[in-house]
């Protein structure tokens, strides 16, 4: 049987089918993604002043990352549009152009950004005993100056047995730069470049601790959104390669010699998905790396 | 972003004779808008640029900030939505479809508002 409208537009709607499919399956998608960026703006809302956390991601790879998918934009149209002019050989450079851009996005977030966040520890200081690590939250200075105070000392686990031995009492913590050198006011607002952690160590009495762990999504309520938010995003993205691989593979030279205009429109199709996955990080980016 | 015109039809070997080249006319359209994808792509560039850079300046409240950030980044969405994605220049049915999607998701966004500002408490 032949699917029947792949080409020609049908005459009540005016298009061919894939297209009406496509949009139909990129407004269920509007609705996925709105859905979870209505429970982002709603738990951002509702966090006490001050505590929803700045600058924890690696901005200058964020950016790279978003340029990245940029361009990959314009070379996933630009292949559309060579099919469109019947130059295949351009469009094969072209749409490998968008998978090279679409792995690196992924290998990024999966071997480098992600990664780096699961070894990332950070211990939640309780209220009553804030007064004792003062010299690490330099909340004092915070205060004076009109910013938010901390309640979190973060770094380099020392002792990774702590997280999981009742016997071990304290957390012994290379510090970001931040617990570091707290009241040093160029900690107070988040940078361009990622600081490391320092050689200064902190002990931090379990009991003092209301909660402690890695950068994982039960961290805090920022990250559990940050990894939903871009996990769900890196699937889409993921997708999208596959598509645009098979795409690329001999399956859509034997299209082509079949049929130019029928490829063209798999690609435009795929295209859209593609822009939509750019469109979604284009908020991503700004709301989870900047602000 | 390199584009070297070469003439239509450069690598014509591949074009297979079997009644479906294309549409001279369609063919032209299209290379019109290559020029257009390009500047798209350079302005979404430039914009990402802008967005990080305001981030480092303090408009006096971090919703102002959240607000000039989600200002740019609409700006950017609306330049994918209707350059890439041809929805400035695109058939009646997908306007019909995506203006229940914007209903739908402008409500979904009213009851999170709702929900947050819960008159009985505040």
């Amino acid at each position: 049987m032949d699917i029947p409208y792949t080409v020609t537009a049908r005459p009540d709607t005016g298009l061919w089918n894939a297209k009406v499919g496509i949009w139909l399956f990129l407004a269920s998608e509007v609705m996925l993604f709105g859905g979870l960026f209505s429970a982002y703006v709603f738990l951002r809302l509702d966090a006490p002043p001050g505590r929803w956390p700045h600058g924890l991601l690696n901005v200058p790879v964020g950016t790279m990352n978003t340029a990245i998918l940029i361009a990959s934009s314009v070379t996933v149209v630009m292949a559309w549009a060579s099919l469109k002019m019947r130059r295949f050989a351009r469009y094969k450079l072209y749409m490998g152009i968008t998978i090279l851009c679409g792995v690196i996005f992924l290998a990024v977030k999966l071997a480098y950004e992600w990664p780096e966040k699961f070894v990332h520890f950070g211990a939640h200081i309780k209220t009553e005993a804030l007064e004792k690590y003062e010299p690490y939250l330099g909340n004092k200075h915070l205060l004076a100056t009109g910013h938010e105070p901390r309640n979190k000392i973060t770094g380099h686990l020392h002792n990774h047995e702590a997280l999981h031995d009742p016997n071990v009492h304290e957390y012994e913590i290379a510090l970001d730069k931040v617990n570091a050198d707290p009241t040093n006011p160029e900690s107070d607002r988040p940078h361009f470049w990622p600081v490391h952690a320092t050689d200064k160590v902190a002990h931090v009495d379990k009991k003092d601790v209301k909660f402690a762990g890695m950068f994982l999504p039960n961290f805090n309520t920022y990250f559990a959104t940050y990894f939903t938010i871009t996990g769900l995003h890196g699937l889409h993205v993921l997708g999208g390669v596959l598509v645009f691989v098979y795409l690329w593979l001999p399956v859509g030279a034997n299209l082509y010699k079949r049929n130019p205009e029928h490829l063209a429109n798999r690609v435009e199709v795929a295209g859209l998905f593609w822009h939509f996955v750019d469109l979604v990080w284009i908020f991503v980016f700004p709301l989870f790396y900047l602000l | 972003m390199d584009e070297t015109h070469e003439p239509i039809g450069a690598d014509a070997a591949v074009v297979p004779d079997d009644g479906h080249a294309p549409d001279e006319h369609a063919a032209h359209d299209v290379a019109k808008h290559i020029r257009a994808y390009l500047m798209v792509g350079l302005t979404l560039l430039v914009f990402t640029a802008i967005t990080v850079a305001l981030s480092y300046i303090n408009f006096g409240t971090q919703k102002a900030n959240v607000a000039v950030a989600m200002l740019v980044a609409t700006f950017k969405a609306g330049l994918v939505a209707a350059i890439f994605m041809h929805l400035s220049n695109e058939k009646r049915m997908i306007y019909r479809i995506l203006i229940f999607t914007a209903f739908f998701v402008l409500g979904l966004f009213f009851l999170t508002y709702l929900a947050w500002y819960d008159p009985i408490v505040r």
